[in-house]
């Protein structure tokens, strides 16, 4: 037993809220048995080994030996892993300043609350490190039993990485909350969460098109290309996983003294920052009135003007919607360096186009479907249900319409054809992704946007399938052959699979 | 010449409504027009399953609704043109404004941009919620928050209005401003029909007084006849709802 208040008891406190939320998250609050979950995260972890293998067995083995080659690739890995920490870890640290939970009677005891959050700190490392984990383990296990138990010390430098992501993390949103307030911070946060995430592997596509003038490079051909010092940062960590003792002592000993140093800094003021984040809460916000009078309109006017006003004041969602238009930075980049000439381009632009826009079209339309606040209102209102659905839907293609339209219209200039087909495509995209959320939608709070991937797994893979189909379909389709029927054809089977087995299609069969 | 009788506001035969165990069990219950009709009951009496099928929230399982005369289960969206609900838990947007709000409600009823808007400010101005207009609701109080819904509720000026335990959480104030809101509804014509577990609320403000028990209606009245029938003589509400509930209990 640990004395209540110490850092142990803090620590095993902290350990089974944390158990119980995963389990909630994997049982989905159901009553499933344990030994289900477990059997279904052994298969999963089975099945990402296997994909591992598979990958690793066809491509260049790594032989451990630092040459330049190998130590580039792990380089860009290493890199894309940790500004992928990063920007969770962003993520995480904002979320543990503005959560309410049990803030409140924590600040109002009389523990020692700088070790609850010194606990807390070294929890988002751990989770970080876990998640990382999830995609980082299959390829060091498998090159561990492929090149040798050595290899092992890979999970060395991953816990590092992790543990400087959420140093640098917290260090961030703390200067955040010094500079701009902390009103400003959560919104600001998470936009700068989204850009890190996307920064390198954006960054490395931006080289690319300008060292080789397109995109479709292998990727970390473009560090090569850097012609690198032997002794940049950016190598450090690959260094390490090739055995250098120096890399690997010196990158393990800056993580943990960078985490060291974040727990001895922040810990103590952890409690003063989350105050000042809770008091943002009582102090309300004018809105500028844009519209002195009422609008009017027709019902479906109402509800489209909702959606859209809601839409653009969710800060979640803003920064989720600027991630997807990092990612088509490049590509519109690509384009505007190729405005006038005849460049290839459109065979790689046009699966681009189409699935960011079946991924941005299944997250505004959990939003606008699932994601309705009142939703007793609505269905006390005067107005069809299928007429709710319409304006709606038309909200979110909206949406999806303001972001590719231009970027299609930029396309058509240089190839009318795969225009063309890249509006077809990022219609239908947006539209199945659509009636998926619709499908399966269950009524939730707006603010529980981050689980709603964990709602249906089953709707989840449609969304990614579907997506990813329609810009296969795509790919074929601007390569000028009829060919391009099989995707397609494919996805709508998978569509139809989907719609079968949805609450939906059962409830209105009920 | 005959007098015309009083038209029905709404009207209720043999409603049924079963989940694991029948929640509403043959329901009878007439509201007459422009009248304040409170509905009382123990937990789990099927008070707001009752309230939850006639703002057509969900289906009956048998038995007929009307609404002014409208079918509502034929004819749904007429009933809901003259409708409106309110619950204890109010269904606003953290992200929009009162006045934002209250023009999105109006735009549902279809109600014409110009009266909508002086309504809405009339009842923000009346309900105390005015100065707060151009706020995001988002950090509005639980009273704030009720007396928006209530203003939503009554921006289409509707002829019936359904509201589900409306003074949970409501402080002194917040609950005076509602009551008189109400009043002054039904003074202009408009029927009510409200759950309440607040018995004060349903002695001062009550034309007449329904008492549900296992789906049930088990007494309606005005608050002498249930007296009367509760055998309580000048006994509190609360008094004759307790022996009531008793008396069917040991009836059962």
């Amino acid at each position: 037993m640990s004395a209540p208040g110490s850092l142990r008891w803090f620590a095993l406190h902290e350990t089974r809220l944390a158990w119980r939320d995963w389990s909630w998250l994997m049982t989905r609050g159901g009553r499933r048995r344990g030994g289900g979950v477990v059997l279904g995260f052994l298969a999963f972890l089975g099945f990402v080994h296997g994909l591992a293998y598979l990958f690793m067995t066809h491509s260049t083995r790594l032989t451990g030996s630092a040459d330049g080659k190998e130590l580039v690739v792990v380089a860009g890995m290493m890199a894309l892993t940790f500004s992928a920490m990063l920007s969770q870890a962003m993520e995480s640290v904002t979320r543990a300043f503005y959560a309410r939970g049990d803030l409140e009677l924590i600040l109002t005891s009389p523990a020692a609350t700088a070790r609850l959050f010194a606990v807390r700190i070294a929890a988002i490392a751990a989770t970080i490190f876990c998640m990382s984990l999830l995609f980082a383990a299959p390829a060091i296990n498998v090159q561990a039993w492929l090149g040798g138990a050595q290899w092992l010390r890979a999970y060395l430098v991953v816990a590092a990485l992790a543990m400087l992501a959420v140093s640098v993390a917290i260090a961030v949103v703390g200067a955040l909350f010094r500079l701009i307030g902390a009103r400003r911070t959560r919104f600001v946060s998470q936009i700068v969460a989204a850009v890190i995430g996307a920064a390198f592997a954006i960054g490395l596509q931006f080289v690319a098109i300008v060292s080789f003038g397109t995109m479709a490079v292998p990727r970390f051909a473009v560090l090569e290309r850097l012609a690198l010092d032997p002794n940049a940062a950016i190598l450090w960590p690959a260094r390490a996983v090739f055995g250098e003792p120096a890399a690997l002592l010196s990158l393990v000993g800056l993580g943990v003294l960078a985490l060291a140093v974040t727990i001895g800094v922040f810990a103590p003021r952890f409690g003063a920052l989350a105050l000042a984040a809770g008091g943002v809460a009582q102090v309300a916000r004018k809105q500028r009135r844009s519209a002195p009078s009422f609008r009017g309109g027709s019902p479906a006017q109402a509800l489209r003007r909702k959606e859209w006003s809601l839409l653009t004041r969710d800060p979640w969602l803003m920064s989720q919607t600027l991630m997807q238009l990092l990612y088509l930075l490049p590509a519109a980049f690509l384009l505007w360096r190729s405005f006038f000439s005849e460049a290839g381009v459109a065979a790689f632009l046009s699966p681009i186009l189409i699935m960011a826009a079946g991924q941005l079209g299944g997250g505004l339309a959990w939003l606008a479907v699932s994601g309705e606040d009142a939703p007793e209102l609505i269905a006390t209102a005067p107005v069809a249900a299928a007429k709710v659905l319409r304006a709606k839907t038309e909200a979110v293609l909206l949406g999806v319409g303001i972001v590719f339209v231009p970027l299609v219209a930029m396309l058509a200039v240089v190839a009318p054809y795969a225009a063309l087909v890249s509006l077809f495509g990022v219609a239908v995209a947006a539209g199945s992704a659509t009636a998926i959320q619709y499908w399966f939608r269950a009524q939730a709070k707006r603010s529980q946007f981050r689980r709603r991937q964990t709602s249906s797994k089953v709707a989840t893979f449609a969304e990614a399938l579907s997506s990813n189909g329609w810009a296969g379909a795509g790919a074929v389709a601007v390569s000028g052959t009829w060919l391009a029927v099989i995707p397609g054809a494919l996805v709508l089977a998978m569509l139809a699979g989907v719609w079968w087995i949805s609450p939906a299609r059962n409830t209105s069969a009920g | 010449m005959l007098e015309k009788p009083s038209p029905l506001a709404l009207r209720i035969r043999g409603l049924a409504k079963s989940f694991d165990r029948p929640a509403v069990d043959g329901l009878d219950l007439c509201v007459p027009a422009g009248e304040f009709y409170t509905l009382l009951g123990p937990n789990g009496a099927g008070k707001t399953t009752t309230m939850r099928m006639v703002a057509g929230l969900l289906a009956p399982d048998r038995g007929a609704i009307s609404i002014f005369g409208v079918d509502a289960l034929a004819d749904p969206i007429a009933a809901k043109r003259i409708m409106a609900w309110v619950s204890d838990e109010p269904m606003l947007y953290d992200q929009l404004t009162p006045l934002e709000y209250l023009d999105f409600v109006a735009g549902l009823w279809g109600v014409e941009a110009k009266l909508a808007q002086t309504r809405a400010q009339d009842l923000l101005s009346w309900l105390g919620l005015a100065p707060h207009a151009d706020e995001r609701c988002g950090q509005f109080s639980k009273g704030m928050r009720q007396k928006l819904a209530l203003a939503g509720a009554l921006v289409h000026e509707p002829k019936f209005i359904i509201l589900d335990e409306p003074f949970t959480g409501l402080d002194a104030g917040s609950s005076r401003v509602v009551k008189d809101v109400l009043r002054e509804r039904v003074r202009a014509g408009c029927s009510v029909i409200m759950t309440t577990h607040i018995l004060e609320v349903a002695e001062r403000m009550a034309d007449r007084i329904g008492v549900m028990a296992k789906g049930r209606l088990i007494a309606d009245g005005k608050l002498d006849e249930l007296r009367q029938r509760a055998g309580s003589g000048d006994a509190s509400l609360e008094d004759t709802f307790l022996a009531l509930v008793a008396q069917d209990r040991i009836a059962a």
